[in-house]
């Protein structure tokens, strides 16, 4: 899960990171009001969108006066912020975040993952502060310093030390460099986080340590112990579609196609999509109606899928394990009836109970195109979807 | 012969009072020598009582000291899970399967570290678990779709690999042992782990080696693969289609930071000599064609 950058350095805060002074904005009216309340000459107007690069779109801006942040902020509310993890529609700015100007010395990356081979959480951190560390990471690895955590000592104070100096921060800082790297460490493990980027990590002129960027993604699965954090969730950065798909359980990725899937099962429907363009098809989504599809479910599945315009086919493909055939056969066909589905539909069956289920499908009077295994699938739906 | 488990192997289910658990269970008991293997359930508090006749224990101690199960299945809900798995490595037991999806990754870090230097095995969580056909079968794969045989199975997915297994057994393949290793991030026994199995076992000829976007598991298992595995081995990568930054269902199938793209992953895999099929309908012709049969 992830949230608003405001949100993030609240919790950063909480967890005795630095960060600017600030405060977040509905309306230019608000803006104004928080820049007069901060004082001093300069302030930053930054749009609160999910997605990152929002300064190259356009979305974060200087401001020298109190009435320029009032001007800036009526450019960027409202806006369609496009950058490079948005789509090329862009997303809607609906919040700012108005924060006390800072004059930066220098600027450092830390951040903090998983580390899937070595079971443990990494800090990464690196001098080329305010870029993205994948590009430093490809031009300049070794600008990228990693300290693997042991979860039992956790992080300990000669690492942030030894890994505070590689970066170039000087030794001034160094009790500042620790309250940070121990903060976000704390914050990573407490809140269930999968990922925390400070990005970048300033030196002001007066060698101060401050957040000026923050990024923090949550486990999902650990959702159920942080009510605090489902409260941060802002569903106005969400695909509609996929915030409908989790009400009913159900794992759904829009993507760019007009092939509609529905399979059970992560690897499956990977699979699925892949086999669907490897037949000249592009998938339209990504479903996964996991191990216990119910009717209902399988009817929300159907019409999740055709709220898509592009929609022209839909493929089911489900290898019935525990799932029975029978089970799903009726659930697609009272779908199917249910959301007078226009568009071709092609159902593969394999595993338990096929037999039973194919013969619904047959005896359903509705005009379901059976296919035997999944390339015969495949090429069936792409064909459909072409309409031939 | 097989790997990890076979017809004499005593399993005990912790977490079989629970729904989910009783259904799978009594699938697995009823399942070639299951009525044999099956001999424990584990539920604290409940110990005195049985479930299909098979004996419910408080603890995991306490149910292998009374049964001699030296292996776990695992169904206890995700906020319990992982401290489940670490009563079982606590109780010295061999291998632990562990079923449940939607465990905490900060709560399987814990775990795994608390495994360092410990004997007992884990495979999963969030996986199908493992099957030995006509033999054995813990987890919640369909048993009838198997046959036995001479390929090894090995796979991050459910009912993926119930595909790869189903096309096997329609060209007559039959499976050694098929091991679903799950989907999340931070797991138990990886592919290449699996692998090391798969060619040390006598009665397994090739492997199908089943993966999928994230993390770097297939690519490590392909490298070894290249120096070391003396047998074919098929690989199929999921998620070609799947776009970067997101979850593809799987909490472990993601493609982040510029890592883990499926399309990486094939390269490596083909480079170390793994015969890869890019469609998902071909693993098991893939596998006919290699063994020229």
């Amino acid at each position: 899960m992830k949230i608003h950058e405001y949100q993030a350095k609240e919790i950063l805060r909480q967890y005795g990171v630095p960060t600017p002074s600030g405060s977040v904005c509905f309306s230019v009216d608000e803006a104004i009001a928080v820049a007069q309340q901060l004082g001093g000459s300069a302030w930053v107007v930054k749009a609160q969108i999910h997605a990152g690069g929002r300064g190259q779109g356009g979305g974060v801006k200087v401001a020298n006066s109190v009435q320029d942040v009032g001007t800036h902020a009526g450019k960027i509310l409202g806006m369609q912020l496009v950058t490079h993890q948005t789509n090329a529609d862009g997303q809607l700015v609906r919040r700012l975040l108005i924060e006390e100007g800072v004059q930066i010395a220098k600027e450092y990356y830390v951040g903090m993952v998983i580390d899937r081979s070595k079971q443990c959480v990494v800090l990464i951190a690196s001098s080329e502060g305010g870029m993205e560390i994948e590009a430093v990471a490809t031009h300049s690895p070794e600008k990228i310093h990693k300290v693997w955590i042991n979860p039992s000592s956790g992080l300990i104070d000669a690492e942030v030390d030894a890994v505070a100096r590689q970066i170039g921060i000087p030794d001034a800082a160094l009790a500042q460099a620790r309250a940070c790297l121990h903060g976000l460490y704390r914050a990573f493990v407490e809140k269930d986080v999968m990922l925390a980027e400070i990005n970048p990590l300033v030196l002001t002129v007066d060698q101060n340590l401050l957040a000026l960027d923050a990024k923090i993604n949550f486990d999902s699965n650990a959702l159920f112990r942080h009510p605090e954090i489902v409260a941060l969730r802002d569903l106005d950065e969400e695909n509609p579609a996929e915030v409908e798909a989790s009400k009913f359980d159900l794992s759904y990725i829009s993507l760019d196609g007009n092939i509609g899937c529905l399979v059970n099962g992560a690897g499956l429907a990977m699979a699925t999509m892949d086999i669907i363009k490897l037949y000249g098809g592009m998938p339209a989504n990504f479903l996964d109606v996991g191990g216990g599809a119910s009717k209902e479910k399988v009817t929300e599945a159907f019409k999740l899928m055709l709220r898509n315009p592009n929609l022209r086919a839909i493929l089911v493909n489900i290898f019935g394990g525990i799932m029975k055939c029978d089970v799903i056969a009726e659930g697609v066909v009272a779908a199917a009836r249910e959301v007078h589905l226009k568009v071709p539909l092609v159902v593969r069956l394999e595993g338990t109970n096929v037999d039973l289920g194919k013969k619904i499908l047959a005896e359903s009077g509705l005009p379901i195109i059976s296919a035997g295994d999944m390339a015969d699938a495949a090429a069936k739906v792409v064909a459909a979807a072409k309409g031939e | 012969m097989s790997i990890l488990i076979n017809k004499d192997t005593k399993v005990m289910t912790q977490g079989m009072t629970g729904k989910v658990g009783q259904f799978h269970t009594l699938h697995c008991k009823n399942y070639a020598n299951g009525a044999n293997c099956f001999v424990a359930g584990v539920t604290p508090g409940k110990a005195g009582q049985s479930y299909e006749g098979i004996p419910i224990f408080n603890s995991v101690m306490e149910a292998s000291a009374q049964t001699g199960a030296t292996v776990s299945v695992i169904y206890v809900p995700p906020p319990y899970a992982a401290a489940a798995i670490d009563e079982a490595v606590e109780a010295g037991l061999e291998l632990v399967i562990c079923i449940t999806e939607g465990i905490p990754v900060h709560d399987m870090l814990r775990t795994r570290y608390k495994m360092q230097g410990k004997k007992t095995l884990l495979i999963g969580p969030n996986c199908p678990g493992l099957i030995t056909p006509d033999e054995i079968k813990i987890g919640i794969m369909p048993g009838h779709i198997h046959r036995k045989g001479r390929i090894g199975v090995v796979s991050r997915s459910g009912t993926l690999t119930y595909e790869a297994v189903w096309q096997l057994t329609e060209l007559g393949f039959g499976q050694s042992s098929c091991v679903g290793i799950g989907g999340d991030p931070i797991n138990g026994m990886k592919h290449l782990s699996i692998m090391k199995l798969f060619n040390d076992d006598p009665e397994t000829d090739a492997v199908v080696m089943v993966g999928e976007i994230g993390g770097s598991d297939e690519e490590e298992c392909a490298r070894w693969i290249k120096s070391n595995m003396q047998k074919p081995v098929v690989g199929f990568i999921a998620g070609i289609t799947a776009p970067p930054g997101k979850r593809m269902g799987h909490a472990g199938a993601i493609i982040s930071g510029g890592q883990g793209g499926a399309e990486d992953k094939l390269a490596v895999m083909e480079e170390c000599g793994i015969h890869i099929t890019r469609n998902p309908a071909e693993m098991g012709k893939m596998m006919k064609h290699i063994l020229k049969v």
